[in-house]
């Protein structure tokens, strides 16, 4: 059950977990598996012309249609490290990382949108209303912070999310188990800054007011919910200097700071939320989820995901080797991926423009990967067919991630549940396998 | 089952034909169906709808239609998924069947499917009736005998119930504590000082708040979380609904009105067929206009609108009947006898409903507009030629025509075709209504979809130097100075009815079988029959005495709101799974009375609010063994909901503003928070209309204001029967930082000091007043006092005060 004081208790896992703690980068948008992780040399055979008919059939898309021509990756893929995996040149910090990675090839979903795709990646269901990935961990084991929120939110990126709190809301779980966003510039939590005039000592002495009068309450009506009150408060109040504490980066060295590309742009902003991740992982942040948007490039792709790229593929890899040195990588699940894939059809509103082009939402095959706690580094799961188009060997649905994803931290994903409307729900609704290839 | 299936083994009978390799049905055939299918596809809850026990039922077919063509195997659906030539296979699971028995199967159907009269009934019986509490008629019990007796039948019931284990009703609580509950559970309100001094009695002070304008805010909140009430759109790009304001205020206005509950119902499912519908009645139907929308490009318009189906009959069998219908989507309820044809039936109610903006001008609304008018037009008319509308949008409506007549032709059209459908409602209706017919509105409808997305004519040489954007967005802002006449958001039935057909798993995208409108067979049929099954007729079925749920489902939610339980602690199931109910008699015994008194909503709320059981103290007691608080031996703390916790501390403070109803307003929100938001605007409400009650602040869906979502309000995203009351560090941050708080704490501060300029003795008392109704212990006001003296001020104290346990709970 629920600790009294507005903190999730820590509870039991179902068998011993692998990992404690997840850090999901998630690449809002849908980054193209074809131009960074899986390399499609036949597509350069049918460049420029539509797909064989064969191949058209039952084909959804969200803008393009199934006749529209096919485009080859222009970026040369390298084998890299001893498991020899295939990465693209956008890619090179990471590709030197290839044998940390757990690439996953095989993923697919129904959602051909971005909304339902993000709610059915961090959710489990393309509807509203469900609790988050993060919110159902909390749940399960708890928080194992005394002063920071279990469940964190860090947002970067030029563009936005386009699906807002619903990705880390708790649903229709209790708010304890929410996602808390955080800034890193001004109030990194909404209402952390105590009022104009109000100093530490100003506070600490209302809180000693509020505890004693608190308490003279408690004593005469014996009700267990002013203690849990009385401790919120206290968690309150540590959390005031906490947070503060965990987003001042003057403790860290200029090398580390160098390392995440923390101290200089383009990757300023998203290296300072991956510092920001490890220092959260090591205060016992539960999960953490480091959004970056947005990969949705339907045209000019080119400079896009380039951008994307310079701006993520350094921090994303000093974050795996911080974590590797401190210790932290093997309790720690990181997880990288967006809510689907690109077509390898081009779509294009400009014919003839090549730097115009760019792809469509593609959730019948894309790529993500996972490092660290549980799972097998160096290692490729699932094989999509020649074209790209759809997955042939080792499918792994999203409810198969988050079944996968929860068995490393020590959860069965079909004992987690929270009855509501009448039925059992889980992360994984009625369906999920754990995929036994990703694991460790 | 086993002694009837050898029985009806035994009872051998020879097949009417003799074909060439003639099949022996009893032997062959029939022995597959009984031992491999009619598990599941027998007489009890048949899978998929499918019945093989019977000869009538097998060749009629199950949900995806008929499963057995005689005389062609190929295209029976039986044959091809035992034969794996679908993506699914039967039976279900690893073991197939063995392939002798496949072809006997394709050789008995290829033959003409004969199944001899002489077995053509089953042995089987579906269960006979429902038994499950909440299905049978509600029945009046008599009024247990209890001495003395209580003079509101409620307490007979409790008490009688709690003599049983030995216990009494806890003593009544104390005036203050009583007189606080009562303002809170009424009016959503504190009790003022004044308020508190009055001489009256306690059946006084109901009648009074009873009439209070308050009331219907107050218990407004409660229906609002049922219909998912909010100010946006939900989905991706969550637009602004501007009128959505427009239901809320009939709900209000409906509970301070007393609207009896069978009308309040009728008007909300089906105000629009009343016969000369009001606006008022028309605002009702605003219940169902809650739905969410997507207007994500890309989108397919038909999966949104079987969604938004989908979504209204699961909210009204909730809501009405404590159903858990969604669960029949996709397949058979596993616990409760509702099928996925009875799921499609209730859809078929809302299949051809559509949504409509009705003309609903607020007073003195028009006046203005007609002043404005010369201005708009000026302004508008230069949007319309810096566009050259009058000559490209023409060309382009005749270019996104086209597409519509060929979709696959010129794909950049069609997407133009698209995006119309969802970004405008009604849009392609309107593109297809020659242009001398469209009213002025639908023509400014379509030049703003022209103007946002002209699609590859804004490269035509012709639209050279036009600046589509830059007019698209002068548009908006002219839209945005001069807005146009007030809507109601409202439902209409559609001029063609959409036939509706179960989709096979939920699926929009398989079709199966058709379905007319109807009531789940668990349930009294819809009478009287020959009347059209449409919405009225629901409406009316759902009230009809015979209905064994909708008022036992309504009086729990009164009871819930009034002891933060309900009778049944599972509002939102009243089925197998659900709780069942802690007084079955006394909830019969409401749910009876209420119909009789005409569905009264004020009189349930009075009855309940005046019984002893309601006054109890809420303190627990040693002896009583009873932690949940299921038997009623006192009442319950409960935390306030996130819109009663600002209005008080906005109350206490004397900052709180009054007004009752009318359009969302927009508190500050904290700025890390308005980061998040994809494309919100949020312009702070100027400073009157800043003070309003919670249940005014505007719901963006998708970046609800943390407030609310510290305080676990729901997030309107689908119908909600039960808030959860969570105990958080960020309701402690909350209270303690938060802007509108710390001036709450400034003003409250002042009030004090200038209300009782005499001395702390007296500004103490008053202080715990304001906040908690009562005086404080001399131990309190020392604590206070000791703080107080080291500052000199009363600010940090206010502060502490409206941070306190007792301040945000309702005892």
């Amino acid at each position: 059950m629920l600790a009294r004081d507005g903190r999730a208790a820590t509870r039991s896992p179902h068998h011993t977990p692998r990992a404690k703690n997840v850090i999901f980068l998630f690449m809002e948008g849908g980054p193209s598996q074809v131009d960074l992780f899986d390399p499609k040399p036949e597509l350069t055979r049918l460049d420029g012309q539509p797909l064989p008919p064969s191949l058209r059939e039952g084909l959804r898309f969200a803008f393009i249609k199934p006749t529209a021509k096919v485009w080859a990756s222009r970026r040369p893929f390298q084998r890299h490290g001893q498991s020899g995996i295939e990465v693209s040149d956008w890619l090179p910090q990471l590709a030197r990382r290839a044998d940390e990675l757990c690439v996953v090839r095989g993923m697919f979903s129904e959602q051909f949108n971005h909304h339902p795709g993000q709610l059915l990646l961090h959710c489990g269901s393309p509807l509203v209303g469900r609790p988050s990935m993060g919110s159902w961990l909390l749940y399960g084991l708890g928080s194992e912070s005394e002063s920071l929120p279990g469940f964190v939110v860090l947002q970067s990126g030029p563009r936005g999310g386009s699906s807002s709190t619903g990705l880390f809301a708790s649903g229709f779980l209790p708010s304890e188990f929410q996602g808390v966003p955080f800034a890193s510039g001004g109030e990194p939590i909404a209402y952390l800054n105590r009022p104009a005039g109000v100093d530490t000592a100003e506070q600490r002495a209302r809180l000693d007011l509020i505890r004693g009068l608190n308490e003279q309450r408690l004593a005469e009506l014996g009700d267990s919910e002013i203690n849990a009150r009385i401790a919120a408060y206290e968690l309150a109040f540590r959390m005031q200097s906490a947070a503060p504490e965990l987003l001042d980066l003057s403790k860290e060295s200029a090398a580390t700071l160098s390392s995440y590309g923390a101290d200089r742009e383009p990757t300023r902003q998203f290296g300072t939320n991956c510092l920001l991740a490890r220092r959260m992982v090591e205060r016992g942040v539960r999960f953490v989820l480091l959004s970056h948007a947005s990969w949705d490039d339907h045209g000019s792709l080119v400079s896009g995901h380039q951008k994307n790229c310079e701006t993520t593929d350094l921090p994303c890899a000093a974050l795996l080797d911080d974590l590797k040195q401190r210790g932290l990588l093997d309790e720690t699940l990181v997880v990288w991926g967006g809510e689907f894939g690109r077509t390898p059809l081009a779509q294009t509103l400009s014919p003839g423009e090549q730097s115009a082009l760019g792809r469509d939402h593609h959730p019948d095959a894309f790529t993500i990967w996972l490092a660290g706690g549980g799972v097998r580094p160096g290692s490729v799961v699932g094989r999509t067919d020649d074209l790209g188009m759809k997955v042939v060997e080792d499918r792994v649905h999203v409810h198969d991630l988050h079944a996968t994803v929860l068995h490393c931290l020590g959860i069965d994903h079909k004992r987690l549940t929270w009855r509501h409307q009448g039925r059992d729900f889980r992360l994984t609704d009625v369906a999920g396998n754990v995929i036994h290839k990703m694991l460790a | 089952m086993q002694i009837r299936l050898i029985v009806a083994a035994i009872i051998l009978a020879p097949a009417r034909f003799s074909l060439a390799q003639s099949v022996d049905f009893v032997r062959e055939v029939q022995s597959i169906l009984r031992g491999k299918c009619i598990g599941c596809h027998g007489a009890d809850r048949p899978q998929s709808g499918l019945r093989l026990d019977r000869r009538e039922d097998a060749l009629k077919g199950g949900y995806s239609g008929t499963v057995i063509k005689p005389g062609d195997s190929a295209s029976s659906r039986l044959f091809r998924l035992v034969a794996g030539k679908e993506a699914i296979a039967m039976p279900p699971g690893k073991a197939r069947l063995p392939a002798v028995e496949v072809e006997t199967l394709r050789r008995w159907i290829d033959g003409g499917a004969a199944w001899p009269d002489s077995v053509a009934e089953s042995g089987e019986q579906p269960p006979a009736a429902y038994s499950h509490w909440s299905l049978r008629p509600i029945r009046k019990p008599p009024v247990p005998g209890v001495t003395p007796q209580p003079r509101n039948p409620i307490d007979a019931f409790v008490e009688s119930k709690l003599a049983a284990n030995g216990w009494r009703m806890s003593p009544e609580a104390a005036r203050h504590t009583l007189l606080r509950r009562v303002y809170l559970d009424l009016t959503g309100l504190l009790p003022s000082p004044a308020e508190l001094a009055r001489t009256e009695s306690y059946e006084q002070t109901v009648d009074r708040l009873l009439k209070s304008p308050h009331f219907g805010e107050k218990w407004a909140r409660m229906w609002l979380d049922l219909a998912r009430y909010a100010d946006s759109d939900g989905y991706e790009q969550d637009q602004v609904r501007r009128h959505a304001w427009r239901y809320r205020d009939w709900v209000i206005g409906a509970f301070n009105r007393n609207v009896p509950f069978d009308r309040f119902t009728v008007e909300q499912i089906a105000g629009d067929m009343l016969p000369g519908a009001s606006s008022e009645q028309l605002a009702a139907t605003g219940f169902h206009r809650q739905t969410l929308t997507s207007r994500e490009g890309g989108i397919d318009v038909e999966q949104l609108r079987t969604e938004q189906v989908t979504d209204r009959a699961i909210t009204t069998a909730s809501v009405w009947m404590g159903l858990t219908f969604e669960c029949a989507r996709c397949h058979d309820h596993k616990y409760d006898p509702i099928s996925q044809l009875d799921f499609y039936r209730l859809y078929a109610f809302f299949n051809s409903t559509e949504e409509v903006n009705a003309a609903g001008p607020l007073a003195g609304e028009m006046e203005r507009i007609e002043r404005s008018k010369p201005e708009y037009e000026r302004q508008y008319g230069e949007i319309l030629a810096g566009g050259r509308v009058a000559d490209l949008q023409p060309k382009w409506e005749a270019e996104v025509l086209k597409a519509m007549a060929d979709p696959a032709a010129r794909l950049e059209w069609t997407q133009v075709l698209d995006y119309l459908a969802v970004y405008q409602d009604h849009g392609h209706a309107i593109l297809k209504t020659a242009p001398a017919q469209r009213t002025a509105r639908q023509a400014h409808d379509l030049t703003r979809v022209f103007l946002k997305d002209p699609g590859p004519l804004a490269s035509w040489p012709e639209a050279k130097g036009v600046k589509f954007g830059d007019n698209f967005k002068k548009l908006e802002d002219l839209n945005a100075r001069y807005p146009g006449p007030s809507e109601i958001p409202a439902m209409r039935e559609s001029a063609t009815r959409r036939e509706t057909r179960l989709f096979l798993r939920g699926d929009f995208r398989s079709p199966g079988i058709a379905v007319l409108p109807g009531t789940p067979r668990a349930l009294p049929p819809l009478v009287p029959s020959g009347l059209p099954a449409d919405r009225l007729a629901l409406a009316r079925w759902l009230m009809s005495a015979e209905h064994p749920l909708t008022a036992r489902v309504a009086v729990n939610r009164f009871w819930q709101e009034l002891f933060g339980r309900g009778l049944v602690a599972t509002p939102e199931d009243f089925g197998e799974r659900g709780d069942p109910p802690s007084h079955p008699e006394l909830l019969d015994w409401l749910a009876a009375s209420f119909r009789e008194s005409g569905w009264d909503m004020k009189g349930l709320i009075r009855r309940i609010v005046t019984s002893r059981a309601y006054r109890q103290a809420s303190r627990p007691r040693t002896g009583i063994d009873d932690p949940d608080n299921r038997m009623l031996a006192r009442q319950q703390r409960f935390r306030l909901p996130a819109e009663l916790v600002r209005d008080a501390a906005l109350q206490a403070s004397g900052l709180l503003q009054t007004a009752v109803g009318g359009p969302s307003v927009r508190p500050p929100m904290p700025l890390g928070t308005l980061k998040v938001a994809y494309r919100m605007k949020w312009e702070e409400s100027p400073a009157a209309d800043r003070y309003r009650r919670g249940l005014y602040t505007f719901f963006q869906r998708s970046v609800p204001h943390p407030m609310l979502v510290n305080f676990d309000a729901p997030a309107a995203m689908t119908t909600c029967s039960r808030r959860t009351r969570s105990v958080t560090p960020l309701q402690a941050l909350n209270l303690l930082n938060a802007p509108e708080f710390a001036e709450a704490a400034g003003a409250l501060a002042a009030r004090i000091e200038r209300d009782r300029p005499g001395g702390f003795g007296e500004q103490v008392r008053y202080a715990f007043e304001l906040c908690f109704a009562r005086p404080p212990s001399p131990p309190e006001a020392a604590l206070v006092e000791r703080y107080y003296r080291s500052r000199g001020n009363w600010t940090g104290a206010a502060a502490a005060l409206l941070n306190l346990d007792e301040f945000i709970v309702r005892d």
